[in-house]
């Protein structure tokens, strides 16, 4: 873009500076009125009004020499992305910026010169390439604001809970790809450590299907803690999962397995020697262990 | 044929969408839960073994009708290397990968019908039917 700028000193391209220098009022105003009428609401007009006259100074400081252009870019990216974040569409947008070139054009109407004409058409080429910049901004932006959401549910959707002293619980919901079983991993890891935990329980009532690659990353879990020392069941195994399981030729192995979390927990307390006595109050009766 | 479409395979997430749009097509062709859940998890290992083993493939997702049954029919479709020897690729716990090298036999297991077409250098295509009982 910078090479086109200054490529073309001609005598168009001299007028439609002196046209936006003349009529820069002119201009201003009509460019804020069409991007008025595709804005949505009074706070976006007034958050666009403010960014607009400092896009047309930086525009103007452009052709005079071609390092300003980043000073161009960063404004535009900085609308870009205050849209992108209040949820405007990116052809809104654009359309903001291409709103310059109807604003512009009425004032080259007026002059009516050859020169205005033929210089109108390199304008509108600058005109789009901004477009197609903050076009390009705005999918940027979106990106990161996807990445960072998809960071922030991996986060929120592995919680390691303490069910019992020495018993911690997993409760994995939706789907188990590589890198969510790496951060159920690590978290399940680093709780048993934290806790001293000798029992942990994988609950997937809340995955919707066990399929191979599920189930070599469940078994790759329950191996690491097994390294630790600590004993894993696998709990929430619906009637459906179970059939599926079976016909697809996946082997648990030893690995103890349960069809609820009340089940697993139950495992768990008696396996580290803690006795539920069923009666009318239910009453959970410690047994002291002798090492 | 009542209905059908078709979806790229192109990284882990469009696995999750296939799974998505294969249950929600199992719903309307009105598998039990069980079957439900095998054929999504057939196309989940399908999808997958595209994904992994020629880099990316479609799924043609199609509800069809026999008589009174209803199936649905999906056809993975890839340009990758091919199979060089199916009958060996079918054998549980054979796998040129780092998987558990059971889903392409645990696939067939799953479903009803099972015809995979495979050549080196030609690609594999391989379609399944889940029919209603």
């Amino acid at each position: 873009m910078g090479v086109t700028l200054t490529v073309q000193p001609d005598a168009g391209r001299r007028r439609i500076e002196e046209l936006l220098r003349q009529n820069e009022d002119r201009v201003l105003k009509r460019w804020l009125e069409i991007t008025a009428a595709v804005s949505a609401g009074q706070a976006d007009r007034d958050d666009t009004a403010a960014r607009l006259p400092e896009i047309y100074q930086a525009l103007r400081q452009s052709f005079t020499g071609e390092e300003n252009l980043s000073d161009l870019h960063g404004l535009l990216a900085e609308l870009s992305r205050s849209r992108a974040r209040q949820g405007f569409s990116p052809a809104e947008t654009a359309n903001a910026v291409f709103g310059l070139k109807e604003a512009l054009y009425e004032v080259v109407e007026d002059d009516g010169t050859p020169e205005a004409l033929r210089g109108f058409i390199w304008f509108s080429k600058i005109i789009d390439d901004l477009g197609l910049f903050t076009f390009e901004t705005y999918a940027a932006a979106r990106e990161k604001i996807i990445i960072d959401q998809a960071e922030q549910l991996l986060e929120l959707s592995t919680p390691v809970v303490k069910l019992w002293e020495g018993i911690v619980a997993v409760p994995l919901i939706g789907t188990l790809d590589s890198a969510r079983t790496q951060v159920v991993m690590e978290k399940l890891l680093q709780a048993l450590v934290e806790t001293g935990s000798e029992h942990a329980v994988i609950d997937i009532t809340g995955v919707p299907a066990v399929d191979t690659q599920v189930a070599q990353h469940l078994l790759k879990t329950v191996m690491a803690a097994r390294l630790m020392g600590a004993e894993c069941v696998i709990s929430g195994i619906r009637p459906q999962i179970a059939h599926t399981i079976v016909t697809l030729g996946i082997e648990f192995g030893d690995i103890v397995t349960k069809a609820s979390l009340a089940d697993a927990l139950a495992h768990a307390l008696r396996r580290s020697g803690v006795e539920v006595a069923g009666s009318r109050r239910t009453r959970v009766a410690l047994r002291t262990e002798e090492a | 044929m009542t209905s059908s479409g078709e979806l790229a395979i192109g990284g882990s997430s469009d696995i999750v969408l296939v799974r998505q749009r294969v249950r929600a097509a199992a719903l309307e062709v009105g598998l039990s839960l069980v079957d439900q859940t095998k054929i999504v998890t057939a196309a989940s290992e399908l999808a997958r073994n595209a994904l992994v083993y020629a880099g990316g493939g479609r799924v043609r997702i199609e509800i069809v009708r026999n008589g009174v049954r209803m199936g649905l029919r999906l056809a993975f479709g890839d340009d990758g290397p091919g199979i060089p020897d199916i009958e060996q690729a079918l054998v549980d716990g054979w796998t040129t990968g780092t998987g558990l090298g059971l889903g392409l036999g645990g696939s067939r297991r799953l479903v009803d019908e099972f015809d995979l077409r495979s050549a080196p250098g030609e690609g594999t295509l391989i379609t399944v039917t889940k029919w209603t009982r």
